[in-house]
């Protein structure tokens, strides 16, 4: 091992040689009390991953039911009522139990490793976080189950949310489940945040970081900054609902507006909180497999900064239809319109990587490609109804879920599967098989422009959103049809990469430290890494340590790809491993289900939760060491 | 060197990742009460009923006149307890870092100890504490409760999540000073005591702004 060459030579002169690649690949252990007591950024990463990928399923067997009682007129699949809680949960679930802790999983999974850290700055805070995720989400699915699913949309429009017009529990579950959902996001954010600034090894200065965790550290601002917006309008709507305050109350005097400002002063940044993250694995994806640095690093840090900024100061966009007036809808159609310019800069350095580079079709740089081409058709729609008088004619029809499909499927998704074929080697030890990958793109791709291409012509007919069927004859059918073919391939292709993803698992090909000749410092290290990541923490000269040739980056590649010693034996001290976390994330659960079950239940759970969290802050991190 | 601190962990920026944290989390806070005091703001004046906060009002069913219902002089007295409890605070913090230097007088020796100035600092929480108490139980005599009109529901929810906040923060001064009692808080624990000082000025400021906005401001 001692003897294993690292390649010095920049990769525009000559290909990157991988390391040689080990017979055996490590796991992470299987026993369960392991995974519930682990403080491991890399095995919370694999909780998120798996945890994602399966609500990520029954998001996709709600659509599947949505597009199959849609896919001819006068359909009676699923009641008007149970269509209401499926369109409902199917949004709920896709964004906030899907493609945010999908992201998530990169996030733990990636960070650390890319700026050379052992672990994420509060190990124990980020198992629970996870926690809070996996309790909340099964809080907010669960009752669909029993008929009782939230039905209001996924975004809760109140007054329709309140007592008057919602008696049922339905609502209750979302309102309550979001807001424990937004507590596993917030404590997310304040850890990455730290782990970003703080945790970066010696020589990674902020403009030699790789461009996914400039993307990542970008989100956690825009989550800690726009979660608490959400908290608040969720808190009155919860004492509307529970406490008799009359917040959303036109009767009294209460805005019908208020709610919608406030949600979507949340709800716009979330937008670019759900497709950053996947911008940022396509900016690793497409160097790699262009041979070649990212194009116009720079401009692509200071466009993301600038969408981080923008992104708070568009959200009227979703508002044209309520009348706030021609000023309000000028200012807002204007920024939305300056929004698409750091968005479409990104665009063009993709491109540009990718016309310099030497490009390698893989199955993780198909989808990256498929990213750049399906988000660029959401972006330009969305231009579309930037402007107030052509939103009015799309608002609230096919027209606006076509939109959003091509940004979050087309541009969320596919980033994400890219991330997946991309990383799976490092996660796991062992590369995914390339045909069905392959196979899984390409059926993927031609699949969702099927299903969603179509609705931007239902949309322009005139067919509503969330409707729960239609009468014939009014030039729907056709398109409406294509979608549900289109829906039935997608998820053919989902069961090819679950096949791929399982098979891969368990007998894929051992993948080594850097089986795609990467140059970030991730592929420094073996697959999967060891606890401690980093035997030695590297000392970093440039933004692609093993492409550059500096000495001083080789020279820690060549210790830190050694794989095979533990922690102890290098004195490396890791966190322990600790169920304090868990429990603090169970009970505060328990505490917010009081307001549903009882309310000596919300002291119960309050009063067991101080006790783990007391337990949890006077017991150490790790063993002593000096 | 500052304080004895020093995490075994390498940082790039040399602080402690808790005092990163503390400042995003207070970021994010800020969020969280501007959109709180901007739904007061926003509601200002649009309550149909009575009673107001700074204008009597006659209940047109009954003839019942309600007074003015915000009492600036209890409240001026409850910001200035607030604002001591700050004070405390420094002093507490300033206690803790310069622990075991020598103290010569008796002065010193009142400055120095953290024990008392925690304790001053969790009293006068509590003190303000009660004041909203009074104000709140005064108020729902007089017929304003969270359920009354725009004016009940947002002022109890902005100023209830404040004192939530205050009450988080004297558990947590007290839970510091039985630390202190048990075996002694010293330079080592500056960085906790500092941390634990940020929240509660904050919380502070955060009070300054809804006193102005919400009493002073008609």
């Amino acid at each position: 091992m001692a003897t294993t060459v690292i390649e010095t030579t920049p990769p525009h002169l000559k290909p990157f040689v991988p390391s040689p690649v080990p017979a055996t690949v490590q796991t992470y252990g299987s026993s369960i009390w392991g995974w519930i007591t682990t403080t491991d950024h890399k095995k919370i990463g694999t909780l998120y991953l798996f945890t994602a990928l399966f609500f990520f399923l029954i998001g996709g067997i709600e659509a599947e039911i949505i597009r199959a009682q849609l896919g001819g007129p006068n359909r009676h699949l699923v009641s008007a009522e149970t269509y209401n809680q499926i369109f409902t949960m199917h949004g709920t679930t896709m964004i906030f139990l899907a493609i945010m802790p999908l992201s998530a999983a990169f996030f733990n999974f990636v960070i650390p490793l890319q700026i050379g850290a052992r672990d994420v700055a509060f190990p124990r805070l980020n198992a629970f976080s996870y926690w809070i995720y996996l309790l909340g989400g099964l809080f907010i699915s669960i009752p669909i189950l029993f008929g009782h699913a939230p039905n209001a949309g996924w975004f809760g429009y109140a007054p329709l949310t309140t007592k008057a017009y919602s008696p049922g529990v339905n609502v209750d579950f979302w309102v309550v489940g979001l807001q424990i959902l937004g507590i596993s996001s917030l404590a997310a954010g304040f850890n990455f945040i730290t782990t970003i600034i703080n945790l970066r090894s010696p020589g990674m200065s902020l403009m030699r970081m790789p461009v996914f965790t400039w993307m990542a550290f970008i989100v956690q601002f825009m989550i800690v900054l726009a979660f608490p917006v959400i908290t608040v309008a969720l808190f009155f709507l919860l004492m509307d609902r529970f406490f008799g305050t009359q917040f959303y109350e036109v009767a009294s005097g209460g805005d019908p507006l208020l709610w919608q400002h406030l949600f979507w002063i949340f709800g716009h940044p979330e937008v670019y909180i759900l497709v950053l993250p996947a911008f940022g694995l396509v900016s690793e994806v497409v160097p790699t497999f262009s041979k070649k640095p990212l194009f116009g690093y720079p401009v692509m840090v200071y466009s993301g900064i600038l969408i981080g900024f923008l992104g708070f100061g568009v959200w009227a966009h979703h508002m044209f239809a309520v009348g706030m007036g021609p000023i309000a809808d000028s200012v807002f159609g204007v920024t939305t319109m300056l929004i698409a310019i750091p968005t479409g800069v990104k665009i063009f350095n993709w491109i540009g990587t990718i016309a310099q580079g030497q490009f390698k079709a893989t199955s993780a740089s198909l989808f990256a490609v498929g990213l750049v081409c399906l988000f660029t058709i959401g972006g330009i729609s969305g231009v579309m109804h930037s402007s107030p008088p052509a939103d009015l004619q799309q608002t609230d029809s096919y027209f606006i879920v076509a939109h959003f499909h091509y940004v979050l499927f087309g541009g969320s998704i596919m980033g994400i599967f890219a991330g997946i074929y991309f990383y799976f080697p490092k996660m796991f030890g062992r590369i995914m098989d390339e045909k069905l990958g392959k196979a899984h793109f390409w059926l993927t791709f031609v699949a969702m422009n099927l299903t969603f291409f179509p609705m931007h012509f239902s949309g322009m007919l005139g067919m509503p959103r969330r409707i729960y069927t239609y009468d014939a004859g009014q030039g729907w059918d056709a398109f409406n049809q294509t979608s549900t073919w289109g829906a039935y391939l997608l998820f053919v292709a989902s069961l090819i990469f679950m096949y791929n993803f399982f098979k891969s698992l368990k007998s894929g090909r051992p993948a080594g430290p850097n089986p795609w000749g990467a140059g970030t410092l991730e592929w420094t290290i073996p697959s999967p890494p060891p606890p401690y990541n980093f035997a030695a923490l590297p000392n970093v000269t440039s933004r692609y340590p093993l492409w550059e040739g500096k000495q001083a980056d080789i020279d820690s590649a060549r210790i830190n790809q050694q794989g095979g010693k533990s922690a102890e034996e290098l004195g490396i001290v890791l966190p322990y491993n600790t169920v304090k976390p868990a429990l603090s994330a169970l009970f505060l659960v328990l505490m917010f289900s009081g307001l549903i079950v009882g309310h000596w239940l919300i002291f119960a759970g309050a009063a067991a939760m101080v006790l783990a969290l007391y337990a949890w802050l006077t017991s150490p991190l790790e063993p002593e060491h000096h | 060197m500052s304080t004895a601190t020093v995490s075994h962990h390498y940082s790039s920026t040399g602080l402690d990742n808790r005092k990163i944290a503390i400042w995003a989390f207070i970021g994010s806070e800020c969020m969280l009460f501007v959109s709180l005091i901007s739904t007061y703001l926003i509601y200002k004046d649009r309550s149909v009923v009575g009673p107001y906060p700074h204008t009597p009002w006659t209940d047109p069913s009954t003839g019942h006149v309600y007074h003015a219902i915000l009492n600036i002089p209890v409240t001026s007295a409850s910001t200035f307890i607030l604002l001591m409890s700050s004070l405390a605070m420094v002093l507490a913090l300033s206690a803790v870092e310069n622990k075991g230097k020598p103290q010569r007088n008796l002065g010193e020796r009142i400055l120095g100890n953290s024990k008392l100035w925690l304790f001053m600092t969790a009293l006068l929480g509590l003190g303000f504490l009660g004041c909203q108490a009074y104000e709140f139980t005064s108020f729902v005599n007089e017929g304003l409760t969270i359920k009354t009109n725009l004016f009940g529901s947002t002022f109890f929810t902005l100023t209830g999540f404040h004192g939530a906040h205050v009450t988080a923060g004297v558990i947590w001064i007290l839970s510091m000073l039985f630390i202190d009692i048990k075996r002694g808080l010293g330079p080592s624990d500056a960085l906790n005591v500092d941390i634990m000082a940020l929240y509660w000025h904050f919380v502070d400021v955060v009070w300054v702004a809804i006193f102005t906005l919400v009493y002073l401001i008609r």
